[in-house]
């Protein structure tokens, strides 16, 4: 008995061993690219991925395989940081990009390299609210209302919660006679109201919708439709306050990552890609603000005009905003941690 | 483990006191795991059993379950080598550092998961320790299979070893020193011996390891990078359902998990039911 036990024990390990091997090899067929982007993309790129795929095989008979990696967009750029191997990176703002050039992986001009600021679509933050709109709510000074329940998640580590505050905090500047103190109080108080929060935008939605929490979601324009598309039957409501922000989503090929892998050609390609007519068509379906007019006109009504401030004029860039409002003991802890 | 196993003496509490606390018992259990537990396979077959199917044979669900077996099918022979070594080390050695050890053995159950996941991140990260090192060698740990199975073992480090060490401590040394003054050999006692002896106890402590190992979330999410069809286990891949709006096939892969669960659980109170006398006291063959 004792000698069959050792057999099968051998036996065991080398199944195990022939195992593994054949799982690994059996994953690093073909070319692969790795696409590490923040959290409210997933249906995005799974369209344009195979979209990709079938234009870079017409175009040089490669088979290529594109992994997916989706999360916060500080938590992605901090793991890309930590050493994934992102061929790519779609980050949901700037200074995502930014932290990562800083760690020596992306050249410091990234922006500069492809149209546009880098942003091959953009979006903007709107409020849903549930059927009806029992609240009432219309603008940011709805959302300060004492009592109110918000979702929005954590700027910490969400790129899509950093735009949501900035938009607000942008609201609360353009007011007559506001500075930034008022605008900071304003934001104290909308954060007063805020009882999740997610770590990143799609948790804050899935808590909204499917969970039932909260009044108000305050979220990226497509995020938005999104859960409007998979909420039962006109469960949501949009609302486009008077004011936002043009949230710009940039892209960049990680330079160390392509240079060490030997994929920078179709890296670049892939980005590419972003801007050419079939792709800006995927975006707008599902939701993203397209560069190219003709996109848009597709889904005429989707995206209506509303003022729209941007980083640049408001926040004197990604760097400087980050650095004032999100960085430790900058104006979101003193007023979060005030708040409460 | 074996006291619980003993033949309950009444203590002569009242009637209903005991029925109190059983009730209050009973309520807990249903309230926090029993009903949960049904929840999930009523909200996995809710749209029926097709659905449930083309969710659990998706690719990226079949390639989480793969990854799971192969996480789960590595760390687990390792621990099990790990604890039977450890195990055996602290009841039948005296040493200076044993108490270190047995402390050391018992470091991730008082560890957050996610803590032994980031400082996996910080030795073994682009940034971290060797870091450099690894990129120059091009070894990939982090974010890949390695990594996984690091932050598996370090979360399923003692269940081997904390079932088998109080069973050799019964046991005692009196078998083993008549084997060797018999003339068997190290290797010898060890298979002739030892091994018969603890085999239960063993098997008992593979078990729950490998529960937990299949089960675990919290080490391996910050370790795994979350590449669907690469590095997403199951309970990563449940996750991102969830958040897809995939409730149906989240909870369809959520199920597996919890069927794995309940066979383990069976298993275990079969081996308690059956080999529950030497599982306590440790009987010889």
């Amino acid at each position: 008995m004792k000698m069959t036990s050792l057999a099968g024990f051998r036996r065991g390990v080398a199944v195990v061993a022939a195992c593994a091997a054949l799982w690994t090899t059996g994953a690093q067929a073909d070319t692969t690219l790795l696409n590490v982007s923040y959290d409210p993309t997933r249906e995005l790129y799974s369209d344009i991925n195979a979209a990709f795929i079938a234009h870079w095989k017409a175009e040089s008979g490669e088979t290529l395989t594109i992994n997916q990696s989706h999360g916060g967009s500080g938590r992605q750029a901090r793991s890309v940081i930590d050493g994934q191997p992102a061929d790519i990176v779609t980050l949901a703002l700037a200074y995502d990009i930014d932290a990562i050039a800083d760690s020596g992986q992306i050249a410091p001009n990234w922006q500069q390299r492809l149209p546009d600021n880098s942003t091959p679509y953009t979006s903007t933050i709107v409020f849903v609210v549930r059927k009806g709109n029992p609240k009432g709510i219309k603008d940011w000074n709805d959302l300060v209302k004492p009592g109110l329940d918000i979702i929005t998640p954590n700027p910490k580590t969400s790129g899509g919660a950093r735009w949501n505050y900035l938009a607000a905090y942008g609201y609360a500047l353009s007011q007559p006679g506001a500075d930034d103190k008022a605008a900071q109080q304003f934001i104290r108080k909308l954060y007063k109201n805020v009882s999740v929060l997610d770590s990143g935008a799609r948790g804050a939605t899935i808590s909204f919708s499917q969970r039932g929490l909260g009044d108000v979601l305050i979220s990226w324009e497509n995020d938005a439709y999104l859960a409007q598309q998979e909420a039962a039957a006109d469960h949501l409501e949009i609302i486009y306050p008077s004011v936002s922000i043009r949230a710009e989503p940039p892209v960049s090929v990680v330079d160390a990552v392509v240079d060490r892998r030997g994929t920078r050609k179709v890296a670049e390609a892939y980005l590419q890609f972003l801007y050419t007519p079939e792709a800006q068509k995927i975006a707008a379906k599902w939701f993203y603000r397209p560069r190219l007019p003709e996109a848009a006109a597709a889904y005429p009504g989707r995206f209506p005009d509303v003022k729209l401030l941007t980083v640049d004029e408001v926040f004197g860039g990604w760097r400087h905003a980050q650095q004032v409002h999100f960085a430790d003991k900058g104006v979101f802890d003193q007023i979060y941690d005030g708040g409460k | 483990m074996g006291e619980g196993l003993a033949s309950p003496r009444p203590l002569g509490e009242s009637r209903t006191t005991r029925l109190l606390l059983i009730g209050t018992a009973l309520a807990f259990l249903g309230i926090f795991l029993f009903v949960p537990l049904v929840a999930v396979f009523v909200e996995a077959l809710c749209r029926g059993v097709g659905v449930y199917w083309s969710a659990v044979t998706d690719p990226y669900a079949v390639s989480a379950i793969r990854l799971t077996l192969l996480v789960a099918g590595i760390a687990v022979p390792l621990n099990l080598s790990f604890g039977v070594a450890a195990a055996w080390a602290v009841t039948k050695f005296e040493f200076t550092g044993k108490s270190l050890l047995v402390t050391l053995i018992d470091l991730p159950f008082s560890v957050s998961p996610v803590i032994s996941g980031m400082v996996y991140i910080l030795l073994f990260g682009l940034q971290g320790w060797f870091g450099p090192w690894l990129l120059a060698h091009d070894i990939q740990l982090m974010f890949a299979v390695p990594g996984l199975v690091m932050a598996t073992m370090f979360v399923t480090f003692p269940f081997v070893a904390r079932e088998l060490i109080p069973l050799m401590q019964e046991q005692g040394t009196d078998e083993e020193e008549a084997a060797v003054s018999l003339g068997a050999g190290g290797f010898q006692l060890f298979w002739r011996v030892t091994l018969p002896n603890i085999r239960w106890g063993l098997l008992y402590g593979v078990l729950l390891c490998n529960a937990r190992a299949m089960g675990e979330f919290g080490a391996v999410s910050v370790v795994s990078g979350h590449i669907r069809g690469l590095t997403n286990t199951m309970p990563l891949h449940i996750e991102i359902l969830y958040n897809e709006y995939n409730l149906v096939a989240a909870f369809a892969v959520a199920s597996l998990l919890a069927v794995l669960a309940l066979i383990t659980l069976v298993a275990k109170s079969a081996l308690e039911w059956r080999y529950g006398g030497e599982l306590s006291r440790g009987g010889g063959s």
